[in-house]
């Protein structure tokens, strides 16, 4: 599902027809332009899937790999050759966009590697009760009644400090808590990246519980920010 | 190099521009006129007596065409441009345009200009055709191929329809470019390529926040935010409703149902607007109908409290376009001002206290003329396409969408597949399937905006997937990929995966013209774009001498002309004579020389004539008006903006 339309690559290259790696972006022979390649994410930037990533030399590769491949540089070329450019740098940033993005970089590999993962972006299941982490459920829901009465306060006109300051106290505290998943996700990061098949498989469980986590505390933590906000 | 050159325009609101990179700085075209500056104005010239379709007249000429024949002419055309008919209900009631009354819902709108009906389209085309001519009488040869910018807001239709109005005007765009980014490509060209810089673009009827990384010839937009309707205009609009309201009370006058006297009374608060730039008060001295003066000094500090809500309606933009791209205002190493509007001081002390610039030692970028650099920018886009240079070889624009794109979902949410900001080229790929046995068709509705109900956001259009093999509900697993191109333009494909047909598509855009009404609404003149050029750049020349010759004929009929000196109408007849007598030669530069001379020699001419024209429109309709009713608000932008600053 990751991957790109059209990824009938051919075995040759299209302009000078030595045969190339399918994963390529540009023929290693003529160095001409290619249809996007089938691989995933990573190998668009050369790269084995890893989580900890030098977020430095990942901007790099895209400048360069930009330079090469943006529309701008083949206005005035062939047709196929504006079309793959396109198609090849939607490619490059969409990759981009995930992979220099650590939460989304974690869902992306895990989704490779066959995870179920809820949509971070798309606010489906924000209101999903089942998703509710057992830990935090007493606190969540004394936190949802607190903030409906801040709402009804405000839709009254009313100022009530105590609530507010309440509010307040409780954002720092799942500010808090997010800062410990990204600790703890950080560290499966490593894990998986050294790990074997085994240790991989146990870290994706536990990397999985983490991003619902995550995504429960951080959707909290809007609608706290929204409402004090507002 | 075969191919021509690409020039970059700049299709404003108020003014439109044509930049070529000359060596290796950019440069404006002047027009015949001498001015950069073209009035975004058109008119549509009288019929000719022997019959045939009216020509029309673009810029400063159809700016006069606005006292004598407001009926046939249209300015800020650009606030139409890819909307829909209900949409510009509004904007209408600020112009004195009018609809044309066959427009259906779901149409896109056309205007009633004269005995004509335009879409605002192909009012753009016929500005870019301007240009485009400007450009070729400057190179002395065809241009075919430009860079034009649009409001770094524009949503999916606005950049369809400014695309539409390149090729109706015989222009093959290369490519679209927003306009606050085309400004740091201008300022990049010679600043040390580090850093982060905001650019805060008010211009006439737009605006646009837009902070970007620059390194090592990359200008990367981190994020873009703004009000495509937000602008200079609001601010005039706020001066002349005083004028009018203290015109009314204390001489009991209303000039509201008389839209020339507005636009009278417009233009005498956009000099006081002017003005108040440079010195602590201006003046409105206007003389009205029942003999009295309306006079009022507007002093800096009262102006400036008056407008102060309409500029705090930027503050909000700039202040997401920090938060998404995850900045501080101490992060942003430089702020570049664009538009006309940010050369009034409150502007430049907003920015200030919300860049936090003087308290850093620093000052905002204003260098480069705030209504040229726009146009300079999409010159140096155009070189970077054209691929042709050193000084632009290493640059490259990465800039972003403005606006979320999402699918309407069950229940009108909007699910988000593209984020606002992600970096374009970019693409995302859904699937879909049936929920009926047997079903074919499936219907997609994609829409523009932030908000999470479809019906919030801005319908960009409904596509239906069809030719689907039937088969039991939720078995077709249908792939569609949505993916928006480098200007900012969505491109959908689609392929049903269990039998691998490609799924044909049908795209119904909510907003816009089909191929085929752009293809016919392609400017007449372009037919023969394939004859000789020299003939054409003649033929061009001579219609431009006719233009001007026919008005100068009808001169000493009007009364302005006994304002004149007698050296000065002298000197008028002397050059309209030299223009009739070369005008029947084949001497381009000879034509066109002496066009310029009478077009220079009938200047002060013009302007008495516009402002007397003004002053008897205030004077002759509201003693007709005396004792009427207040009439609708008219409240319309102006295109009599004066085109030059000191």
């Amino acid at each position: 599902m990751l991957k790109v339309l059209d990824s009938a690559v051919p075995v040759a290259c299209w302009s000078c027809s030595v045969a190339h790696n399918d994963a390529t972006l540009f023929c290693p022979h003529c160095s001409k332009i290619q249809p996007p390649p089938g691989g995933d994410y990573f190998s668009v930037f050369g790269l084995v899937p890893r989580l900890d990533l030098d977020l430095g030399s990942l901007e790099h590769e895209f400048h360069r790999l930009s330079r090469k491949l943006h529309p701008d540089r083949f206005a005035r070329a062939r047709e196929n050759e504006k079309e793959w450019s396109l198609a090849d740098t939607a490619l490059l940033n969409d990759a981009y966009r995930t992979l220099r993005d650590p939460i989304r970089r974690t869902e992306y590999l895990l989704k490779l590697h066959g995870a179920e993962i809820g949509e971070e972006h798309s606010g489906k299941d924000r209101k999903d009760p089942s998703r509710v982490p057992a830990d935090l459920l007493e606190e969540a829901f004394d936190l949802n009644m607190q903030l409906e009465e801040m709402r009804m306060a405000r839709k009254m006109g009313d100022a009530d400090p105590d609530l507010q300051a309440s509010l307040e106290q409780a954002k720092r505290k799942f500010d808090g808590l997010l800062d410990d998943v990204d600790r703890d996700l950080r560290a499966e990061w490593q894990t998986w990246d050294a790990g074997d098949a085994g240790a991989r498989s146990a870290a994706q469980k536990r990397m999985v519980a983490l991003l619902d986590r995550r995504r429960y505390i951080n959707n909290l933590v809007r609608d706290v920010t929204e409402t004090l906000g507002a | 190099m075969a191919e021509g050159h690409v020039v970059g325009i700049d299709l404003g609101t108020t003014n439109s521009l044509v930049a070529y990179m000359q060596g290796d700085a950019p440069v404006v075209i002047p027009g015949v006129d001498g001015s950069n500056l073209v009035p975004s104005v058109v008119a549509l010239d009288p019929i000719p007596a022997e019959g045939g379709r009216p020509t029309v007249t673009v810029g400063n000429s159809a700016r006069r065409a606005l006292i004598e024949t407001p009926e046939r002419v249209i300015y800020s055309v650009k606030r139409l441009m890819g909307r829909g008919l209900e949409e510009i209900q509004s904007e209408l009631s600020l112009f004195p345009f009018r609809l044309a009354e066959d427009v259906e819902a779901g149409e896109v709108p056309r205007i009633q200009l004269g005995e004509l009906r335009f879409t605002p389209p192909e009012i753009s085309a016929y500005i870019l055709r301007q240009l485009k001519r400007n450009a070729e009488r400057f190179f002395g040869s065809p241009v075919t191929q430009a860079v034009i910018t649009v409001p770094a807001y524009f949503n999916d239709a606005q950049r369809q329809a400014t695309k539409d109005a390149g090729r109706m005007a015989g222009l093959d765009v290369l490519r679209l470019v927003n306009e606050p980014t085309a400004a740091a490509l201008a300022y990049g060209l010679d600043r040390a390529n580090v850093g982060t810089i905001a650019v805060y673009d008010l211009g006439g009827g737009t605006f646009d926040i837009s902070i970007l990384k620059l390194r090592d010839g990359i200008f990367e937009v981190q994020s873009t935010n703004g009000d495509t309707h937000l602008g200079g205009d609001d601010i005039d609009n706020l001066l002349v409703a005083i004028a009018l309201d203290e015109i009314h009370s204390e001489h009991g006058i209303d000039l509201r149902a008389h839209p020339s006297a507005v636009q009278g009374l417009r233009k005498a608060a956009i000099d006081a607007k002017i003005q108040l730039s440079n010195e602590q008060v201006a003046k409105f001295d206007i003389e009205l109908p029942n003999g009295d003066r309306y006079q009022r000094e507007i002093p800096r500090g009262v102006f400036e409290q008056l407008i102060e809500p309409v500029l705090n309606r930027t503050a909000g933009p700039c202040k997401q376009a920090l938060k998404d791209a995850g900045l501080t205002p101490e992060q942003i190493d430089e702020v570049v001002l664009v538009g006309g509007s940010t050369r009034i001081p409150a502007v430049r002390q907003l920015v200030d206290d919300l860049f936090h610039l003087a308290e850093r030692g620093k000052k905002p970028h204003i260098e480069l003329n705030p209504d040229e650099v726009v146009a300079l920018g999409a010159a140096v886009q155009a070189d970077i396409l054209a691929g042709a240079s050193k000084t632009t070889e290493e640059m490259l624009l990465l800039d972003v969408t403005p606006l979320s794109l999402g699918i309407e979902a069950l229940g009108g949410t909007v699910a988000r597949i593209i984020q606002r900001n992600s970096t374009i080229p970019a693409s995302a790929t859904e699937h879909f399937t049936t929920g009926v046995d047997g079903q074919t068709n499936v219907a997609i509705h994609v829409v523009q905006g932030e908000r999470e109900l479809a019906a919030d956001c801005r319908s960009l259009a409904r596509f239906d997937l069809k030719g689907i093999p039937p088969m039991s509900a939720g078995l077709p697993r249908i792939e569609v990929k949505f993916l928006i191109d480098a200007d900012g333009i969505l491109q959908v494909s689609a392929r049903e995966q269990r039998s691998g047909q490609a799924a044909q598509i049908e795209v119904k855009a909510t907003y816009g013209l089909t191929d085929e009404q752009v293809e016919s609404m392609i400017l007449d003149s372009f037919d023969h774009a394939e004859e000789d050029f020299a003939k054409r750049l003649l033929i061009e020349a001579r219609n431009e001498a006719d233009t001007i010759l026919s008005a100068v004929e009808r001169a000493p009929e009007n009364p302005a002309w006994q304002q004149l000196r007698g050296e000065e109408q002298a000197q008028i007849t002397a050059a309209r004579d030299k223009l009739a007598s070369v005008k029947q030669g084949d001497d381009l530069e000879a034509i066109r020389k002496a066009t310029v001379a009478l077009d220079q020699a009938t200047r002060r001419f013009a302007e008495i004539m516009m402002e007397a024209a003004v002053s008897t429109a205030i004077r002759g309709k509201t003693m007709d008006a005396a004792g009427e009713e207040m009439g609708d608000e008219v409240t319309a932008p102006h295109p009599m903006a004066p085109a030059e600053f000191k």
